[in-house]
């Protein structure tokens, strides 16, 4: 058994490093896009907020393998060839953006009206009120839901195996094509992503009890 | 090149999309039933349960929620039965994991419910001689219920899209009929265009119909 485990397990940590090397892409790309679609849902004209709720609830309102199937095979039509890899990552980055806006918007909404007109009152452009007012204020309500859904984006790029990219799940699969022991490779592979997850899942509470004056 | 969109061939087989539909509906419902009687039962062992009961609830929900779907999808249904020497079929296999999948988010959606519960409620009931079965029935289920109302349609909106991942052990669902018309036909562009607004619109109704219903079961203030 544990022989079995140390002659598998090399095969499985590549494609965990592909796993984390995806997740890190998108949440670096998600945080970029989402923090500023939440930026706009919160103090953007009608004209910004219409076109960003629809496409958050497009985008939320797929299932995440039919989005990577979407744009994998309907980009190449709007005349946009791409590889399964920045296909799938294009399709995971825009999926968790519209989860991280939504995160954002409610951070950066709960923050007082005051707060911005202050700022406005001691002469402070709208960057800097951003900078000084409002995100220092919205991080504490932002980072516990937001590394709270980091496993989500883990989870959800087990769903690049789908598009032949060798993540840990399709590394998984080649394993138990060659061994025909699907169990405890299965098992293997639950208990890496459960390692990730879970560690995450933790920081998020950890967190959380951190911050928990704020809600009072 | 120019590329001509040709839908013939997806309104050909367009009954593998609608019965896709209608099972991957049914497989969220039948899924979330068995979830509820899983989440109901564990929230109500870790209330009343000693230290080994919650901390066997609380593995099984930590595991299940770390843990892709997608794998539990493969570990149930190719996994399982490699070991126990039998088999089952791919749609009882993801109703199966989609069950136990969704009973662990319902385990602290329950319990989150149980808790709202006033306790002035439950002594009331004490007070009129009800016995704890009957308190259980009459008062802490309906009200239970009501409370958690909103988060069961969520997470029936969720298994709905959820169920795309049955495609992967061929459940003849909407993602694997979209999948059988892309091999067959090599029309992936029109029936992409086709099942992504079908899911859309489905999701869409399903949760326009259940905010309907929370309206109507809702506890006071919004009548």
């Amino acid at each position: 058994m544990i022989d079995f485990a140390l002659r598998t397990l090399p095969f499985l940590w590549d494609g965990l490093l592909v796993t984390l090397h995806v997740s890190a892409v998108v949440l670096v790309a998600s945080l970029a896009l989402g923090v500023a679609a939440g930026v706009g849902f919160a103090y953007g004209p009608l004209w910004v907020r219409l076109p960003l709720r629809l496409c958050s609830d497009v985008l939320r309102g797929t299932p995440l393998l039919v989005l990577i199937f979407c744009v994998y095979y309907l980009l190449p039509f709007a005349g946009l060839n791409l590889q399964p890899f920045p296909a799938a990552v294009i399709a995971l980055s825009a999926f968790k953006s519209a989860h991280v806006a939504e995160i954002a918007r409610g951070a950066i909404s709960s923050i007082a009206p005051g707060q911005v007109d202050a700022g406005k009152a001691i002469g402070l452009t709208f960057a800097q009120r951003l900078a000084w007012v409002v995100f220092p204020q919205a991080l504490r309500r932002f980072l516990p839901p937001w590394v709270n859904s980091v496993t989500d984006t883990v989870k959800g790029s087990s769903l690049v195996s789908l598009v032949g990219i060798v993540d840990l799940m399709l590394a998984a699969q080649q394993v138990i094509g060659r061994t025909y022991e699907p169990l405890p490779v299965y098992v293997l592979a639950a208990l890496m992503y459960f390692a990730i997850n879970y560690a995450l899942s933790v920081a998020s509470r950890r967190l959380e009890a951190r911050f928990a004056y704020i809600r009072e | 090149m120019e590329y001509h969109l040709n839908f013939n061939f997806v309104w050909k087989y367009a009954d593998k999309l609608w019965w896709g539909l209608a099972l991957s509906v049914q497989l969220a419902f039948v899924s979330i039933l068995i979830g509820c009687v899983i989440g109901l039962a564990l929230a109500l062992a870790h209330s009343g349960g000693n230290r080994w009961t919650r901390g066997a609830v609380a593995a099984y929900v930590e595991f299940v929620r770390n843990v892709p779907l997608l794998l539990l999808v493969y570990l149930v249904f190719y996994g399982i039965p490699s070991a126990g020497g039998f088999a089952y079929d791919a749609t009882t296999s993801f109703v199966a994991t989609l069950a136990i999948y969704s009973g662990a988010y319902l385990v602290e959606v329950f319990r989150a419910g149980l808790d709202a519960v006033p306790r002035g409620v439950i002594d009331a009931g004490k007070a009129i001689g009800l016995t704890p079965w009957q308190r259980f029935v009459e008062l802490r289920l309906p009200i239970m219920l009501r409370v958690v109302l909103p988060s069961l349609s969520n997470a029936f909106i969720s298994l709905f899209k959820d169920t795309s991942l049955a495609s992967v052990i061929a459940v003849p669902e909407l993602t694997y009929g979209a999948n059988w018309i892309k091999t067959n036909t090599f029309r992936q562009v029109e029936v992409w265009l086709v099942v992504w607004p079908i899911y859309l619109v489905t999701g869409w109704a399903i949760l326009a119909a259940l905010r309907q219903l929370e309206r109507r079961f809702s506890l006071g203030r919004r009548r």
